[in-house]
């Protein structure tokens, strides 16, 4: 049976670090290479890096960091933040991504998304969508949540499925930093409304919160960060207690 | 003792190539098919669309099975494992090696989500593997495909997601694993490991 995947975030600008509270406040969690290494140690299924920083200096240093975590892993390592062209993503990929993930540069140009997924395969290719709760709708924003768009998340969702995306790593901007759970409707809506998989982001405070978005979110997998960079929740004992609770997970 | 990893454009050569060192191996690229004559076993990687198995019509085939007629070890990754049969709905047009017998079809089932992306379970059948030596306990290994290949007289080991399909395969020194071995945390490297100590017995 499919496991319910539990996924590291490690949020990494100018070569460190860092998770902030609703896209605020970064505050500095150390070293990427470090951090996968303990977490891979731990049995996590799978890391992903986000560039939070948007330089050119700081894309550079990016690779670095891909590179160096890439070598702490037995795992897959999906990578997203400013990856707009073929050219990024092949430097990426060629630095030991398995994964990229695409967001504000997906909604610039829906079409890169099917001419990545033509290059590397949709199961390579993840669109990241950032949703906010606005008037009975899930609208999606972006440039790391800053930006208000035109779309709601579930039609934005099917639309990235029906051109090439193989998962939808969706966060909510509401719970991002907030440690009060995952919103699961949100996550239920997009899950339902799609048939690729749908890694659920933004609120994971307590053990309890990744049960309800398996649940009653639908979700495929659960992405959390400041819960294990500061090592408050250690990630074979969450996947213990996921198994107790009856959730399909590798233990 | 070189593991020659073959590069036809297909995915990410990067993760192979480390896996391999994890498990104890010299592993280098192969560009062209006459390079193959240099390594003493050969890695079949790939991901992504069928089409791209393409790039190993011609040259790249006849040299792929002179390797395996000179009984040198072959270990074929995801992509490179669907190669190994007839051929694949996904890119209908295409013949694969046709080494093993049958299609490669679009995984499909109610309520399971294609791709089938994620951590799932190696059941063993009753048949002898090298590739499974002391791969023990409830193994977990990392998929990421959406095609699969039908399970027959060369499966060792099959994985539901839907259907049930073949996840390893296994004729002589020919191997084959639909997930990621070099993904699949520590049942990938044991895989990986046995792969090279049998590479090692024939150089």
């Amino acid at each position: 049976m499919l496991a319910k995947r539990i996924i590291a975030c490690l949020d990494v600008r100018d070569g460190s670090v860092v998770k902030g509270i609703e896209f605020q406040d970064l505050r500095d969690a150390g070293d990427p290479a470090a951090l996968a290494r303990r977490y891979n140690d731990e049995g996590i299924d799978e890391l992903i890096v986000l560039d939070v920083s948007a330089t050119i200096e700081a894309r550079l240093a990016l690779l670095e960091t891909v590179r160096r975590v890439a070598q702490e892993l037995l795992i897959p390592l999906g990578v997203g933040g400013g990856i707009r062209s073929l050219e990024d993503a092949k430097a990426v990929f060629d630095a030991g991504a398995d994964k990229v993930s695409l967001n504000t540069a997906a909604l610039r140009d829906p079409a890169a998304v099917t001419a990545l997924a033509r290059v590397y395969g949709s199961q390579a290719v993840v669109v990241a969508i950032d949703a906010k709760r606005e008037e009975g709708e899930f609208r999606v924003f972006s440039r790391s949540g800053s930006a208000r768009e035109a779309r709601d998340a579930v039609s934005w969702a099917r639309e990235v499925e029906g051109r090439g995306a193989g998962e939808i790593l969706l966060t909510s901007i509401d719970r991002d930093g907030t440690k009060q759970g995952f919103d699961c409707e949100l996550t239920a809506a997009v899950s339902g409304a799609v048939a690729i998989p749908v890694i659920a982001s933004g609120g994971a405070g307590a053990p309890a919160h990744f049960v309800e978005v398996f649940r009653d979110g639908r979700a495929d997998a659960a992405l959390a960060a400041s819960i294990f960079h500061f090592a408050e929740h250690g990630i074979a004992d969450l996947k213990r207690y996921l198994a107790e609770q009856g959730v399909p997970v590798r233990l | 003792m070189t593991i020659g990893v073959i590069d036809y454009g297909a995915g990410n050569l990067t993760s192979v190539l480390k896996g391999l060192s994890a498990a104890g191996a010299a592993a280098d690229v192969v560009r062209r098919p006459p390079d193959i004559e240099d390594v003493e076993a050969l890695v079949i990687p790939g991901v992504g669309h069928f089409a791209s198995t393409k790039a190993l019509d011609g040259d790249w085939r006849r040299s792929i099975y002179g390797a395996i007629d000179a009984s040198r070890p072959v270990l074929a990754i995801c992509l490179g494992m669907q190669w190994l049969f007839q051929g694949s709905d996904e890119a209908p047009a295409l013949d694969g090696l046709d080494l093993l017998a049958g299609r490669c079809t679009r995984l499909a089932g109610t309520g399971v989500k294609v791709p089938h992306v994620g951590w799932n379970t190696l059941t063993r059948l009753p048949r002898p593997s090298r590739m499974l030596d002391g791969v023990e306990g409830e193994r977990w290994a990392y998929f990421n495909h959406m095609y699969a290949a039908p399970v027959g007289r060369d499966t060792v080991a099959v994985t539901t997601h839907g259907a049930v399909f073949a996840s390893c395969v296994e004729q002589g020194g020919v191997w084959g694993v639909q997930f990621h071995p070099e993904k699949s945390a520590a049942t990938g490297l044991r895989i990986l490991a046995n792969f090279v100590a049998l590479a090692r017995e024939g150089s």
